[in-house]
């Protein structure tokens, strides 16, 4: 396929689930957990998705992966709808994008040996003929950085590291143009996280793999992704290119967020003027009316609690969804 | 006197009738309004040495050597009488994860008033009143209708923030804090620690902050004693263990951790390998199979520690000792 359009776009997305109450299980409400959220990663780049618990990020990846069912909008993969695939070409999809999860103990099915969890894909796919299928194998931990000898093992028999490392050559077994990474280094220890990042970023050059990275680790978002969105409540609340985004944030809310983060440096953190942001997420299932930042907000306005800002540039390739951006930046 | 003070403490599990080392040398000392650190990863040995502490070490975990002062008293030896006394009145603990340190079948109230009760003989009205202003102090808003609630009622922050007031009720003067916001968001994590700190300042208290996340020890904390694999390598002030790190373990989750204040392409250096597994014996160094600096004595015999203007290290190789040799040398 050509390369004029992103391998991956997502347009206008909404998820919802339905509240259900009583012995009838009516439903009573939804929850919109993804509330009109877009953006488009060109093959062989990363994009990021950061927010707290319950701001979509998970649900949008879940949509991405067709393991929820959008309630509307669109996910195209290299220019075509996923919604609209049949079932050979949803095969060959799920083939094309695969996932690295947050833990990989829970992730990895116990009674296997890696051997065998690295192989059922294969065999599944008709990947390699039954001769190969060992060689594949060991290339497959290799690549990731373990001994052939891995193979014999199961997941309670090898660390956290080791485990996330066969979570990926899993991942890799299919040989895939897209991988969304859920949470996927959160879980690791300092020392392990940093060995599987550079894990992710050398395998995005050898294979010119393309992530989508969730996680709500501001620092490791930035280094490894080009782009990057900001979730609030299921919506998109600023994305830029992590450079401007992080350098020179729009929204409060990601000002905020990044002020959360402590820097390893005494001194940078002594000098540091912070004022730690008020109170906590509202519940999706009862949004705040307007912009849903504005009971947090330090700038709220009036309008702020009416109006659901739009997502506008601010600069080019830059959006922030906030009515008080234009108040930081004079218009060009 | 030193608030606490663990002198070369050591803990033993036993496992099949076999002693096994977990922790090997912890010891660091904390006084009144002072925050100190204990940074490490899994399997270093930081939650043990603080269950130790509390008195708390589970069936078949024993101290098998070392101190622990508190207030100049040795807790090692004490009975589980007199370990009972100071527990909550005098030494608090804030868990990691509020859900399932918090008793789910009982109010807010119940558990709040609890300690006062039994520790400070206050009457039910009078550590309700007391309840009250802590839940105010902790910023939770709205504290009567909370202390009828129970902890699924609460948000995870809002969990957190109850279980600082509980560890403040009887006005201790020492809190341990085992990764007190792991499980929460940033913002909210940035909040509690915020609120901790500030509390244990004002009151005097001093604080045992335990902790994997190096930029939270570079916001909160005072002093810091890194552990690896059961032993604490390195000891300093948060500015001296940042600016000039001695133990080739520290200098290595240092240049790990991607941070927001350096430039983005800035590159990961990961310290090579795992964690040592507690249960294998492993002479020497607990470092040495990872270590880029290790020698032939490494792998042979301890390191012992090695101060230099209260930074210490126990590292055969350390740029501390180097200077000193010069020294000795000249």
């Amino acid at each position: 396929m050509s390369d004029t359009h992103p391998l991956l776009e997502v347009d206008d997305l909404h998820v919802s689930f339905p509240i259900r109450k009583g012995f009838f299980q009516r439903t009573v409400g939804e929850v919109r957990a993804v509330n009109g959220v877009s953006f488009s990663v060109p093959r062989g780049t990363s994009f990021g998705l950061v927010g707290e618990s319950g701001c979509g990020k998970t649900t949008v990846a879940r949509a991405v992966l067709q393991l929820v069912e959008p309630t509307g909008g669109a996910i195209r993969f290299d220019g075509e709808d996923v919604g609209k695939m049949d079932a050979v070409a949803l095969k060959r999809f799920r083939g094309r994008v695969q996932a690295v999860f947050q833990d990989p103990f829970s992730s990895l099915n116990p009674r296997m040996s890696t051997g065998r969890i690295l192989s059922e894909p294969l065999r599944v796919h008709a990947l390699k003929p039954e001769s190969e299928i060992k060689a594949e194998v060991a290339r497959l931990l290799d690549i990731c950085g373990l001994p052939a000898r891995f193979a014999d093992l199961y997941p309670h028999e090898m660390s956290g590291g080791q485990r996330q490392r066969v979570g990926i050559a899993r991942a890799l077994a299919m040989n895939p143009e897209l991988i969304v990474c859920d949470e996927a280094v959160s879980a690791l220890d300092v020392s392990i996280q940093a060995q599987i990042i550079n894990l992710l970023e050398d395998l995005q050059k050898e294979f010119g793999l393309t992530y989508l990275f969730i996680g709500h680790d501001l620092s490791v978002v930035r280094h490894i992704c080009d782009q990057v969105a900001v979730m609030y409540l299921g919506r998109v609340a600023e994305t830029a290119p992590s450079d401007p985004l992080f350098s020179n944030p729009q929204h409060p809310y990601t000002q905020a967020l990044i002020d959360a983060v402590p820097n390893p440096d005494p001194d940078y953190e002594a000098g540091r003027e912070i004022v730690p942001l008020e109170g906590e997420v509202p519940s999706p299932a009862n949004p705040p009316s307007g912009c849903f930042f504005h009971p947090r907000c330090p700038r709220a306005t009036a309008r702020c609690r009416q109006e659901v800002p739009r997502l506008d540039p601010v600069e080019p390739g830059h959006m922030a969804a906030c009515w008080e951006t234009g108040a930081l930046v004079p218009a060009s | 006197m030193t608030l606490l003070r663990v002198e070369n403490l050591a803990i033993d599990v036993v496992r099949d009738g076999e002693p096994c080392r977990l922790v090997h040398d912890a010891h660091f000392a904390v006084d009144r309004g002072e925050t100190l650190a204990i940074v490490g990863e899994s399997g270093s040995g930081k939650s043990l040495t603080a269950l130790a502490v509390m008195g708390l070490l589970g069936e078949g975990l024993s101290i098998s050597g070392g101190g622990i002062l508190f207030d100049g008293e040795d807790l090692t030896g004490l009975s589980p009488q007199r370990h009972n006394d100071l527990r909550g009145s005098r030494i608090a603990m804030i868990f990691q994860e509020p859900m399932t340190s918090l008793n789910p079948v009982r109010t807010i109230e119940h558990q709040l008033t609890e300690g006062m009760r039994l520790k400070n003989g206050l009457s039910r009205r009078a550590a309700r009143a007391r309840a009250l202003d802590l839940l105010a102090e902790v910023g939770i808003s709205d504290p009567a209708r909370r202390l009828k609630q129970f902890p699924h009622q609460l948000s995870g922050g809002m969990r957190q923030r109850v279980m600082i007031a509980i560890a403040l009720s009887c006005e201790p003067e020492l809190i341990l804090a085992d990764e007190p916001t792991t499980a929460l968001d940033v913002t909210i994590q940035a909040q509690i620690l915020s609120l901790t700190s500030r509390l244990c300042r004002d009151h005097g208290v001093g604080l045992v902050l335990i902790t994997h996340n190096l930029g939270i020890v570079a916001r909160h904390a005072q002093n810091v004693a890194v552990m690896y694999g059961g032993r604490v390598v390195e000891r300093a002030t948060a500015r001296q263990l940042y600016r000039d790190p001695q133990h080739p373990y520290t200098q290595g989750l240092l240049a790990s951790v991607p941070r927001l204040d350096l430039p983005r392409d800035t590159p990961l250096s990961p310290v090579p390998g795992a964690p040592p597994d507690p249960t294998v014996v492993l002479p020497g160094c607990r470092f040495h199979p990872r270590c880029p600096k290790a020698t032939d004595i490494c792998s042979e015999q301890v390191p012992d520690f090695i101060a230099e203007g209260g930074h210490e290290v126990a590292c055969w190789n350390s740029g501390i000792q180097k200077t000193k040799s010069k020294g000795a040398a000249a």
